[in-house]
């Protein structure tokens, strides 16, 4: 249970580290400038995310999460993925990614999306266990750094990325409140993979109708003008 | 699933959802075009006459929540899933004779028709945080495949904006939504089904009396901005106006009435949630915010726009931030005012968006400077498409009328000095939409390029403005009962 875990225990140090890894392979698809890798950090932050869930698992005595681990490894780490490398190989999208945003200026941003969820998750949460709290401050920076990932893509693919680092987000923020039903992770998981899926239809819509993924093409079509 | 939770989905209740599910699944599988809408109709048909059995069957089980906020909304949005449906029958087919939607499309259309208005009774009638999130998550993405479905461009376009800013804005609420839950499960205790118990809507209000403050005015705010995203709300309204001008007309009537009211319908939920626990932000003051600012921008958008579906997609901005706006005031007054504004506003903005796709079916374009003069070669048409924007505008004898009067009257009371910019909004609003009426009815006739269609088509429509006069004029004690239950039933 959350209570009992505190600093200095072996459960409490891997969870937080592991919660931590999460973040960092945020940072990471922060910076990415080629397609293949930022579907490898995604890939990866997944795995990070898989292993965060068993051990939450182990640690809440919750069996449940051990099946949550599973779902996201199957689906987040393994199914999207692949399916976004062929994507990749099928529409021949351009290796290298157009960025609106500096590396310098988003990985400050970035920095700054961290430091806000801890002072707005930290003074808040002071009743619940601290490994709660911690991963919920951790869960709120991954969620707000793919926001940040969002809007500094300018391609579809590297956008639909930036939604689905925020999912594995909400997946963290969900394996970390002790008690949280099942149902609640399974849906999460079953709507990633939808979500997903009508991604999927989009792409080869969008390259057919505009020959680009580039979703600055989806502003010359001016709906927002008329 | 328990097998209690089972037998709840059994139930009459569980019918009203169950059904349209199975119609979905049914009409997905089939390719007759003819038959797949004489289905469409008889399924949303029966999934209407089951809903009004609503009231009838209140309870508070694990999965289903029937009071009387849930049975009011179930009936007007399975009511105006009913009409729409009919509407569709021509509607689809003269889309589809003309290219605009390919045929194998139009499957997909009933189909997703019908798991939209699945997960949008699911959605109001769950008595789960977790299932509420879960159903309008899944109402969005059959939304999102509806409007794509036309083969253009900007239809590509809308639903990609859609798709995103609602992404964005639900997973913002998912994390309201376990913020929620974190605050409340102390009080609840620990067991095995604790977590569920500690997500149902009829439990949250007292629970949330003993959680701690802070978390909930955490969570309030996130799942505020999530909700407002889908109830349309300003700052984070910009994928409305796409989803309603580009996709499928029918879907921009269910759009505009259903969608919007399951979100304003969470956030009233909401409110009572946070209300109960004195040491929490007030709800009020933020939600009247939001509110205020859709109307005031909406109401200042209108004058630009040169589509007819879009005007009517930021009118409709506009209608949902007043009733945010009642909602935020509170108060038994308020309160009706603005559950009566919800109700009148989704019947009379279906029938304009009825009228809408069949003028710009006939005049082969939605933008203003293409339909004009409607008088002169659709008289019907342009008569009660006439009464459709005088009823928006909230000018007698419709109901709306009444409704905005009522809430301004409510704002005097209770905070004289928001009155000014609200009254300011709606003058604006009224007033663009009593010019958009004179160039779309009167003046020169443009050349027709679809096929005319006899006044029998309009039956839907005139349904719905009987219904919003009726409302307006001669309210049955009846009905206005059942509005003070359940405006009574929100504190």
């Amino acid at each position: 249970m959350g209570e009992h875990l505190g600093y200095g225990t072996l459960g409490y140090d891997v969870a937080h580290l592991l919660g931590a890894a999460v973040l960092v392979l945020s940072f990471v698809l922060l910076y990415q400038r080629r397609v293949g890798a930022m579907i490898n950090s995604y890939a990866t932050q997944a795995w990070v995310l898989t292993a965060a869930a068993c051990w939450q698992g182990w640690a809440q005595d919750a069996p449940q999460l051990y099946l949550t681990g599973l779902l996201t490894l199957a689906a987040n780490g393994l199914a999207i993925p692949l399916a976004l490398h062929a994507i990749v190989r099928r529409l021949q999208v351009h290796r290298s990614i157009d960025a609106a945003m500096g590396v310098f200026a988003s990985m400050a941003l970035g920095v700054g999306m961290v430091a806000l969820s801890i002072m707005v998750v930290l003074p808040t949460t002071l009743h619940s266990g601290s490994l709660t709290r911690e991963d919920l401050a951790l869960a709120l920076s991954v969620v707000l750094l793919g926001l940040l990932v969002l809007i500094s893509r300018r391609s579809a693919l590297t956008q639909v990325i930036g939604v689905l680092s925020l999912e594995n987000g909400l997946i963290l923020a969900a394996i970390g409140v002790d008690g949280m039903p099942l149902v609640v992770e399974l849906s999460v998981a079953v709507l990633v993979v939808l979500a997903f899926m009508v991604f999927g239809v989009f792409f080869f819509r969008l390259r057919a109708r505009f020959d680009s993924l580039d979703v600055a093409h989806l502003d010359r079509v001016g709906g927002q003008h008329r | 699933m328990s097998p209690g939770m089972l037998a709840e989905l059994l139930s009459a209740t569980g019918a009203v959802v169950l059904l349209p599910v199975l119609a979905a699944a049914v009409l997905a599988m089939l390719d007759n075009r003819v038959i797949a809408g004489w289905l469409n109709i008889a399924a949303a048909t029966a999934t209407f006459a089951l809903a009004c059995l609503l009231p009838w069957h209140m309870a508070a089980g694990t999965l289903l929540l029937v009071d009387p906020l849930a049975a009011h909304m179930a009936i007007l949005t399975s009511f105006v899933a009913m009409t729409t449906a009919w509407f569709s029958l021509p509607y689809i087919a003269t889309e589809a004779a003309s290219g605009r939607l390919e045929p194998r499309r139009v499957r997909h259309y009933h189909a997703l028709f019908q798991a939209f208005v699945a997960a949008m009774l699911m959605a109001l009638l769950s008595n789960n945080l977790g299932v509420t999130w879960v159903s309008i998550e899944a109402a969005t993405i059959a939304a999102v495949l509806v409007v794509g479905l036309p083969r253009t461009a900007e239809a590509v376009e809308a639903s990609w904006k859609y798709f995103m800013l609602c992404g964005v804005g639900i997973s913002l609420a998912f994390f309201g939504t376990i913020v929620l839950t974190l605050a409340v499960l102390p009080v609840v205790g620990a067991g095995p089904d604790s977590a569920l118990a500690a997500m149902r809507w009829s439990a949250l209000p007292t629970a949330a009396s003993h959680a701690a403050a802070p978390l909930l005015n955490l969570a309030f705010v996130f799942l505020l901005v999530g909700y407002g995203t889908k109830a349309g709300l300003a700052p984070l309204h910009a994928w409305l106006p796409d989803a309603h001008a580009e996709g499928p007309t029918p879907v921009a009537a269910v759009l505009s009435g259903s969608i919007l009211n399951v979100a304003l319908v969470v956030i009233l939920r909401l409110r009572g949630v946070m209300d109960a626990n004195p040491a929490a932000m007030a709800p009020g003051p933020p939600i009247i915010v939001l509110g205020l600012l859709s109307v005031l921008l909406a109401a200042f958008s209108l004058w630009r726009r040169r589509d007819v579906k879009r005007f009517f997609a930021f009118s409709t901005i506009e209608q949902s931030g007043v009733a945010a706006f009642a909602f935020g005031l509170g108060g038994p007054l308020a309160s009706f005012a603005g559950l009566l504004h919800l109700t009148l506003h989704t019947l009379a903005k279906a029938a304009v968006f009825q009228c809408i796709g069949h003028a710009c079916q006939a005049k082969g374009s939605q933008l203003f400077s293409e339909i004009g003069g409607l008088l002169a070669g659709h008289r019907a048409l342009a008569l009660t498409l006439a009464a459709g924007i005088i009823a928006v505008a909230a000018l007698p004898p419709f109901g709306l009328f009444t409704s905005e009067f009522l809430i301004v009257t409510a704002t005097m009371q209770q905070q004289p000095l928001l009155a000014v910019p609200l009254a300011i909004g709606l003058v604006v609003g009224g007033w663009t939409l009593g010019w958009r009426l004179i160039t779309l009815c009167v003046g020169p006739a443009t050349p027709d390029t679809g096929p005319a269609r006899g006044p029998l088509v309009l039956l839907p429509v005139w349904l719905h403005l009987a219904l919003v006069a009726v409302l307006g004029l001669a309210m049955p004690g009846t009905l206005v009962a059942w509005f003070a239950t359940v405006a009574g039933s929100l504190r």
